[in-house]
């Protein structure tokens, strides 16, 4: 478990980290290192370069407005589910965090190379579907920003050219009335969920937000649907698999479960909310 | 020295290290940079789980930059003769009629997906993983053989000679089974499954060797837990004179049985390699390594058929298995004969028959992993007792009662031939008297109250029991070497090597005891051949019982030898000394009388007597200061030092027992099944040091929790293992293992030794998934369905599939 040879960078500015990836089309970019170096050591993944981002200043702050949550590249997990602010501004960011692996992998791990891994299986992805956020990169043409409903075009694979890094994550915030829910079955603390959702109702308006039961992370509009139905209605667009955990059966099962869970939850979140305020 | 320390939860002196990361482990050895550093070996591995070898091309390898070694089956030979042959079988048995064991490199097949092809050395591991990297094997890949089913089936053989892929089948019979069951008034059968799990210790192995040329001999590190096994293993490998070897274990990081094997292929590798290149070598494992070429244990395939009468009363027990014991066979039959001798637990069954099959599968070796065969064998009994209970609408505590032998029956002699080649005899026990701990402990009759408190909430909870007996400290020996020295501080060498247990806490508790010196000044060493050449091994829950009985009376023969001295040099008589905090005193005399003591460290210089004087103390042993001239200054029947040695080897096994009991909740919904609580009722005779024997409780019943609701290996068909690695085999966090187990202890001495020790290291996790199923079974049946739970471990995924079926259709 060494990984083969590469060669690594630490560049000082964001413009030669850009130059770096695009001069080498076999280079990868390390911020958290969290997927990245298992994935090396099992020589799963065998990059000519590494280019380590966490010498590049400015990228590691949590900046939060009335308007979202802005997580730079360099933030660790820790430090956005530490946010008082963030946590106020959209909940729903912190309340997925806090089921992201362990508090070691959470001091590493950063949100943002999260976002980028584009596991299905966590519950970043979805979070930034959910919420209608998305990404801002850097590549040699530029600044662009991708809308997350842009981003996660398969299973760990997304929409950004190789030479673009991605900058910051934008969460925008929850609405004044709404209300935020998110909960998961893992097998352990801490482990990858079987079924993970999480829910934002405003209103009339019901969305739920799945991870691993389909290949990319998926959000399903269940606004109009009874109560009664919303687990077989979010079924209906979703396709869990069988794997050596649980059963596409199993599965289903827990969709049926967390999907009127998470929705009931966020409704009283919602109306825990309007107290509040107007208390 | 006021108060005795056996009984005492004296703090382990071990984990200061431990804690503080200054835990010395093999990987740590020879780390020094240099022109004569130490080199690192990787292996190749096979990526087939049965294939032919066709070619092996290592051409593109030698070019490689800091590889210094690349070798193959075809080398072995030339650098060894002995390395040509299979690795030993260890434990050879007349049933083990088709007993298999690999090549230390693969020759022309192989088996498992692990299993070893070459070997490359070379500057760092780095290199070292690039070079194997590059080696072309052309295989022929065959089919595999993968589970029991397929091994009985046998459309396809694991080993071309070995019909129906059977190793071994023996059977032991008491009486007659098949006709006392079809005589009794109730008949049942059961099918039950168990599925593999690994020990999993966080050091995995590792070896290092380095060849000394100036003195012809090899000094090797390894992580095992038989030092003395592989000094002999590598001495006849290599071809080496016993003495020209030595195994010295470090820190263990954990063994739970996967390191009783030996020798490992890296363990014969790397001394080889280490003589053959001149430079030392290490080997130290990684995850995926010891995921797919250490080993395996628990799969079983089991049917019972039992016979019974109004009370529950087993009047015959007819026993079938089918034990998955990978693509060969190192270690024999043991564990499979323990799973059919220690199935009877506390009971006594009217007639007993078992016959077990051990089959040849494309997987990684079966070999002892903690519980060694008791956890299937508990599982079948006790699943069969609670279907008993069931049948009969009784309580399941109730039929068990009714099966006990009884406090009055001990030495009960059950009539079979035990895993040590003995009679299966226990030696004493208490088990009703533990039942009736275990209930008030777990609560046991008032859990029906509480279980309907819970259903009118729409909650569901069960419980569950199991019970077993398990037969520890087995033989042949274990030796001890007490040495006082002229500081007054006691060394003591233990042969046995330590992982972890608390070794030196205890046992150096036994000496301060034994010979009145402080505990702080003994200081114990284990697993060093130089130390202490002959020695069996850390396994089956023997070290306390071997070893501590070994440093005992070690420690008396120092004793006996410190209180003739010193009668002699107070001129007082060896029935009036007494030895307090390392002060050797006349009974009664007042504390600061002139000549009424002496310490230990003046005895030792005493035993000794000297030509030269080094310090002051030895001036008082020299040859114009002591001795009567008229006798020879060491006598006849004595030797020189203040020394104590001895070895301890008993008639057979001593029998510890317990009973767990455990409370769970399952999920209405999402089937995902949360303990309660756990309780655990404890006889491992007399306790040294409970403190350690809770440790042990906890640590098993965490391994328990894995086996019964988390852990399998993963294999496909065609004998790929898809989980290996922590992220997908779930080892429990101590986020799944219960805040608190509650524990009471019964302790009744164990009359074949000086101390009556029982073992107590695999006592945790014995009848953990007999107790789990009974309690999920509990939880569901009250409930909601039907369910048996005839498989462990069992999944969420699996308890909701289980719900979903009817029970007519469940097997």
């Amino acid at each position: 478990m060494k990984p083969a040879p590469f060669g690594y960078l630490r560049p000082g500015t964001l413009a030669e980290a850009v130059a770096a990836l695009a001069g080498d089309p076999g280079a990868k970019v390390l911020a958290g290192g969290q997927s990245l170096v298992p994935l090396l050591n099992m020589r799963l993944a065998a990059p000519t370069t590494l280019i380590d981002l966490n010498a590049l200043p400015g990228l590691d702050d949590v900046t939060v407005d009335e308007a979202g949550v802005r997580v730079g590249a360099l933030a660790r997990h820790a430090a956005v589910l530490a946010s008082v602010e963030a946590r106020r501004v959209q909940p729903l960011v912190a309340m997925a965090l806090s089921n992201v692996a362990h508090p070691t992998i959470r001091n590493r791990g950063t949100t943002v190379g999260s976002l980028v891994h584009a596991d299905a299986a966590a519950e970043m992805p979805v979070v930034l579907v959910l919420t209608g956020g998305s990404l801002e990169v850097e590549g040699p043409a530029g600044r662009r920003t991708v809308a997350a409903s842009e981003l996660f075009v398969g299973p760990l694979e997304t929409s950004l050219h190789h030479d673009e890094i991605a900058v910051s994550a934008h969460f925008p915030a929850l609405a004044p009335g709404a209300g935020a829910a998110f909960e998961e079955i893992a097998r352990r603390h801490g482990d990858y969920a079987l079924v993970g959702a999480g829910a934002i109702v405003d209103g009339d308006s019901v969305r739920v937000g799945f991870l691993s039961v389909s290949d990319l992370p998926t959000v399903v509009d269940l606004s109009g649907v009874a109560e009664a139905d919303l687990g077989e209605a979010a079924l209906a667009e979703l396709e869990p698999g069988d794997d050596i955990h649980a059963s596409a059966d199993y599965r289903a099962q827990l969709v049926r479960v967390l999907t009127p869970r998470v929705v009931a939850a966020a409704r009283e979140h919602a109306a825990h909310r309007l107290g509040r305020t107007r208390g | 020295m006021t108060t005795k320390l056996m009984g005492q939860p004296v703090q382990r002196v071990e984990d200061q290290r431990f804690l503080r990361g200054q835990g010395r482990y093999t990987d740590d050895v020879l780390t020094t940079p240099g022109d004569d550093a130490v080199l690192h070996a990787a292996v190749l591995r096979s990526p087939h789980a049965h294939a032919r070898i066709v070619d092996i091309d290592v051409s593109e390898v030698l070019d490689v930059e800091g590889v210094h070694a690349v070798w193959t089956y075809e080398d072995l030979e030339g650098l060894s003769p002995a390395m040509a042959a299979p690795l030993p079988l260890l434990i050879p048995h007349p049933a083990l009629s088709h007993g298999r064991t690999q090549y230390a490199l693969a020759k022309d097949e192989v088996n498992y997906v692990g299993e070893a092809v070459a070997l490359v050395v070379a500057d760092d591991r780095y290199v070292a993983e690039d070079a194997v990297g590059l080696i072309r094997v052309d295989y022929d890949i065959l089919p595999a053989v993968v589970g029991v089913e397929a091994a009985r089936e046998a459309r396809h053989l694991v080993h071309d000679d070995v019909p129906g892929n059977r190793g071994a089948r023996l059977v032991q019979e008491v009486g007659d089974a098949p006709a006392a069951v079809a005589a009794a008034p109730h008949r049942l059968e059961l099918d039950l499954t168990i599925e593999r799990s690994a020990c999993m210790p966080l050091e995995g192995r590792g070896t290092v060797a380095r060849w000394d040329p100036d003195t012809d001999r090899l000094q090797l590190w390894t992580s095992t837990q038989s030092s003395t096994g592989v000094r002999a293993a590598v001495a006849v490998k290599l071809g080496l004179a016993l003495g020209q070897v030595d195994v010295i274990t470090p820190d263990v990081g954990g063994g739970f049985g996967v390191k009783i094997v030996h020798p490992w292929p890296e363990e014969l590798l790397v001394p080889l390699a280490a003589r053959a290149l001149g430079r030392p070598v290490k080997f130290t494992e990684d995850r995926r390594e010891h995921f797919i070429s250490s080993a395996h244990e628990r799969g079983q395939v089991q049917h019972v058929e039992v016979g019974f009468d109004d009370e529950g009363r087993v009047l015959g027990l007819d026993v079938e298995f089918w034990h998955d014991h990978g693509a060969y066979t190192p270690y024999g039959l043991i564990v499979p004969i323990i799973t059919s001798t220690q199935l009877l637990g506390p009971y006594k069954p009217g007639a007993y028959r078992v016959a077990f099959e051990s089959l040849y599968t494309n997987t990684v070796i079966v070999t002892p992993y903690r519980g060694a065969g008791r956890p299937q064998g508990c599982f079948a009994m006790e699943r069969t007792m609670d279907a008993i209970a069931d049948y009969l609408g009784k309580d399941r505590t109730e039929v068990r009662a009714a099966n006990f032998i009884q406090p009055d029956e001990f030495p009960y002699d059950h009539q079979m031939v035990f895993q040590d080649g003995r009679p299966l005899v226990y030696d004493s026990g208490d088990y009703p008297a533990m039942l009736e701990k275990l209930k008030a402990l777990v609560g046991w009759d008032e859990f029906p109250a509480f279980q309907a408190e819970m259903a009118a909430e729409g909650r569901q909870v069960g419980i569950g029991l199991g019970c077993y007996v398990e037969g520890t400290g087995v033989g042949p020996y274990e030796g001890a070497h007490v040495h006082v020295e002229t500081s007054g501080k006691v060394k003591v060498a233990i042969g046995l090597t330590t992982q972890g247990q608390g070794h030196q806490t205890v046992f150096a508790q036994l000496v301060a005891d034994e010979l009145g010196v402080k505990f702080e000044d003994v200081e114990v060493v284990a697993g060093d051949t130089r130390r202490m050449p002959y020695a069996v091994g850390t396994f089956a829950s023997r070290a306390a019982v071997m070893s501590g009985s070994a440093v005992h009376l070690a420690a008396k023969r120092a004793k006996e030898k410190v209180l003739r001295i010193a009668a002699d040099a107070l001129e007082a008589d060896e029935a009036d000394l007494q030895i307090v905090d390392g002060v050797v005193s006349v009974k009664g005399a007042p504390p600061d009388a002139v000549g009424a003591s002496i310490d230990l460290g003046t005895v030792s210089v005493l035993s000794n007597p000297l030509r030269y004087a080094f310090d002051e103390a030895s001036k008082a042993a020299t040859q114009f200061s002591v001795g009567d001239p008229g006798k020879p200054p060491v006598a006849e029947d004595d030797e020189p030092g203040l020394e104590g040695k001895d070895f301890y080897s008993p008639d057979r096994a001593t029998f510890a027992s317990g009973m767990h009991a455990v409370i769970v909740e399952t999920d209405p919904q999402t089937a995902e099944i949360t303990i309660l609580k756990y309780a655990v009722v404890h006889d491992c005779g007399t306790v040294i040091n409970p403190m350690i024997v809770e440790g042990q409780i906890h640590g098993g019943v965490a391994q328990g929790i894995g086996g019964s609701l988390y852990e399998r290996m993963a294999y496909d068909s065609s004998g790929q293992l898809l989980n290996a690695s922590f992220m997908d085999f779930l080892m429990p966090y101590v986020t799944e293992v219960p805040d608190g187990i509650a524990i009471d202890h019964l302790e009744t001495p164990s009359p074949l030794n000086p101390l009556g020790i029982k073992g107590a290291g695999e006592a945790g996790v014995i009848p953990t998934a007999a107790a789990f199923a009974g309690a999920i079974e509990d939880a569901e049946r009250r409930t909601r369905t039907e369910a048996s739970i005839t498989a462990m471990p069992i999944s969420p995924s699996e308890l909701y599939a289980l719900r979903q079926t009817p029970r007519q259709e469940q097997s």
